[in-house]
């Protein structure tokens, strides 16, 4: 249902991936995760190695950070993040890399899956592993099937269906078969003996790739996948692969499916076999203003400046500067702010292409509504929001948005739609949870 | 014959008809007013003659500024209650509460008068535009999304939601400086403004004696380094004013003073020593000049200019 076709200019398709030089000074902020900040560990002039833990997990929907690098701690201080706001992170002053004990970092492929399913599940939480399609939902969590609910298919994504990005199709392509074993150590994990693989046929290389590796593995299928934007949506993707829908309000485990994306898979690769911690990520920056389309392989807490630097350059056109992909990325305050990790792009859009153009009335085309992948009304929830019907709105299932944009991307009005939504968004989740509370 | 014979039986039904009718409705009407008569008497709402009285006296703006959804409820709140205690009109102020207690046969307390008062002075002059934001033009959601154009995080975003929630037209945005201004003669104190800012710039303040007050227009709470980065009047939490304080109104919590109105006396030490301008005094006569500290006044960053065409100007440094 719905959806639409951007242009896909995905520039660095074709460029490896590039190990990035670690920065003088990183930023590691201790929420980079869905559910409550970590507790800082360390304090000031503290020395840390590389993969050492210096925020633990402060409850149940939270996550471990580790340290990216090898240095001193500078101070615990707030820095401005991606959004202009000052958050509670660590600064670490580096110096030569040394990895914390017990880390396997050698690139020797371990293929035997050791440990148990208890032990699978406790290593991701402990190695701070949250999904790296850009959610950050704590992984661990995802593991652990409620009682009465049963977990039948693996769903590994490798849609990445946002235009201009390749960190995920680049990964495939380079460690596809860790990603297998990834794969491997999910499905023991949940006990299930199906897994399935999709991807979109612009990436014909990466289904070729995968299929062939995927014919060691068993229970382990790719399937091939129409180009559609937000295919890579968790709810779309299960509608694609197995045509069950997810209920409105409800978590994919209603249909017996757990979705992960190839980048999470091979972070649980690494996390379980060389048990190394969720500290680096693949990082694609591009754009059309981007003088070198690169993908950079990145320690968490290394400033985006570096990365732009690396990949030629702040072009002299350039509007704005997007983290995430064009579609669901939010323009950056400043270029200063760490990459976390639910970083998977960088994007240097030109200035005659920065800019949204006036907002004009509606006129009730529909459009908004026939490209909505979850079927609901845009233009509807947008006028609830804006004269602050909130109950309506929740009627209208405004919480069943996944924010992909498609409606403001089609609008010919050019309305800030998706931007009325997700204040609603927020504002009906208030609601809803003091109504929980009383 | 024939024809006038079945003529005269038709008229004669015809009354026939008008008769009965008459009859059976005037019946049914007598017997539903007798049902409506007792169950009148058996359901009677006795409601307090003075609940009209009261909503009669008060002013009709239904703004909700006394906590209740609207005068009518404001008034059967008063006659439920019996006292008056914690019960006021803002927009009425005294003179209505005072009407109210005459009704109520009641004592009332004079209270002081309040106004909304702007607590940011990030005009474009002062917080310079550092991003341009073309999103959805309402503060909350623009709060939600980023920190702001000159990107101080606690700062007025200049979207105007306060403006939109005034129902009073006392609120309107100064082209020059991008904020909001208050005019006085406007405001009753409602708090629409208060509740519709996202970051709680608003504060409701007592106007003061000869409309004097002073307050500090700042509410950044980051450390003097950063808040003084983004805007060159922010508090820069240097305590300089608690010092002088000589009556303890001040108090510096997360690197903010806060001057507390029931203990302020308007002696102005404090808008003196402000090193970063972030004290305001407004509507005070011009100072003697004393030559040292005119020096160090020129030296500060200039105050938001005055807004034209308004007979007064609030929540602007009145003269420095």
């Amino acid at each position: 249902m719905g959806g639409v076709h951007p242009p896909e200019n995905k520039f660095s398709a074709g460029v490896a991936i590039e190990s990035l030089p670690v920065s003088k000074r990183v930023y590691i902020p201790i929420s980079q995760h869905l559910g409550a900040p970590s507790t800082v560990l360390v304090k000031r002039g503290d020395e840390v190695k590389t993969g050492q833990l210096i925020a633990k997990s402060s409850g149940f929907i939270s996550a471990n950070i580790h340290s990216s690098v090898t240095g001193k701690v500078f101070k615990v201080d707030e820095v401005m993040d991606q959004s202009g706001y000052r958050r509670t992170s660590v600064i670490i002053d580096t110096s030569d890399d040394v990895w914390d004990d017990g880390i396997d970092v050698s690139s020797e492929l371990v293929t035997d899956i050791s440990l148990s399913k208890q032990e699978i599940i406790q290593r991701i939480n402990d190695r701070g592993i949250v999904g790296l399609g850009g959610a950050t939902f704590p992984t661990h969590v995802k593991m652990m099937v409620p009682d009465g609910k049963k977990a039948e298919y693996l769903i590994i994504n490798g849609v990445e269906c946002e235009p201009y990005l390749t960190s995920d199709h680049r990964l495939m392509m380079e460690k596809g078969e860790e990603m297998l074993i990834g794969t491997s150590i999910l499905m023991k994990a949940l006990g299930v003996e199906n897994a399935m693989i999709g991807i979109e046929n612009n990436k014909p290389d990466a289904i070729g790739h995968l299929t062939q590796l995927a014919q060691k593995f068993k229970g382990i299928s790719v399937h091939a996948l129409k180009v559609k934007y937000p295919q890579g949506g968790e709810k779309q993707l299960i509608k694609a692969l197995t045509s069950r829908e997810v209920p409105s309000g409800k978590l994919p485990i209603e249909t017996g499916c757990v979705v992960d994306n190839v980048g999470t898979a091979f972070a649980v690769y690494e996390a379980v076999q060389k048990n190394k911690p969720l500290i680096e990520r693949v990082v694609t920056v591009t754009g059309k203003a981007a003088k070198k389309p690169s993908n950079f392989l990145v320690r968490i807490g290394t400033p985006i400046s570096d990365l732009i630097e690396k990949a030629g350059g702040l072009p002299e056109n350039l509007g704005k500067v997007i983290g995430g992909g064009p579609m669901m990325g939010k323009a950056l305050m400043s270029i200063e702010a760490p990459i976390v990790k639910g970083s998977s792009g960088i994007l240097l859009v030109p200035d005659e292409e920065a800019h949204r153009t006036p907002p004009k009335s509606c006129i009730r085309c529909g459009k908004c509504i026939t490209v909505c992948p979850m079927g609901l009304e845009p233009y509807l929830l947008a006028q609830e929001i804006k004269h602050e019907f909130y109950e309506k709105a929740e009627k209208d299932r405004i919480m069943d948005c996944i924010e992909c944009g498609s409606c403001h991307y089609t609008c010919p009005s050019g309305r800030p739609l998706l931007d009325f939504i997700r204040l609603g968004k927020n504002k009906v989740g208030q609601i809803i949870r003091t109504r929980g509370k009383n | 014959m024939k024809q006038s014979s079945v003529h005269y039986k038709k008229e004669q039904i015809v009354n026939d008809v008008m008769i009965y009718a008459v009859i059976s409705l005037s019946a049914i009407g007598v017997a539903a007013a007798v049902i409506l008569f007792f169950v009148a008497q058996k359901f009677k709402v006795i409601e307090d003659p003075r609940i009209d009285t009261v909503q009669e006296a008060l002013p009709s703006a239904n703004c909700g500024g006394c906590g209740y959804a609207g005068c009518r409820a404001f008034a059967e709140a008063i006659v439920k209650a019996g006292s008056l205690e914690g019960l006021n009109c803002p927009v009425g102020g005294n003179a209505v509460m005072s009407d109210v207690a005459k009704i109520m046969g009641l004592e009332v307390e004079e209270k002081e008068p309040m106004i909304a008062v702007l607590r940011c002075n990030g005009s474009r002059e002062n917080a310079p535009q550092k991003v341009k934001y073309e999103g959805a033009a309402t503060c909350a959601f623009a709060h939600g999304l980023y920190s702001g154009e000159s990107a101080c995080p606690y700062g007025c975003l200049g979207l105007g939601d306060c403006v939109v929630s005034c129902d009073f037209d006392a609120l309107y945005m100064d082209e020059i400086t991008g904020l909001p201004v208050v005019i006085a003669d406007k405001c009753v104190a409602c708090g629409a403004c208060v509740k519709a800012c996202p970051r709680n710039i608003f504060e409701l303040r007592p106007k003061g004696k000869k409309d004097r007050r002073i307050h500090v227009a700042c509410i950044n709470k980051e450390k003097g380094a950063p808040a003084k980065k983004n805007c060159d009047v922010a508090c820069i939490g240097c305590g300089k004013c608690v010092k002088v304080c000589p009556f303890d109104a001040i108090t510096l919590v997360n690197n903010l003073a806060y001057i507390d109105f029931e203990k302020c006396k308007l002696c102005r030490k404090c808008v003196e020593e402000c090193p970063t301008n972030a004290i305001h005094e407004i509507n005070f006569p011009p100072r003697k000049p004393k030559p040292e500290i005119k020096a160090g006044a020129s030296e500060k960053p200039s105050p938001a200019p005055e807004p034209k065409e308004m007979p007064i100007a609030t929540e602007i440094k009145a003269n420095n």
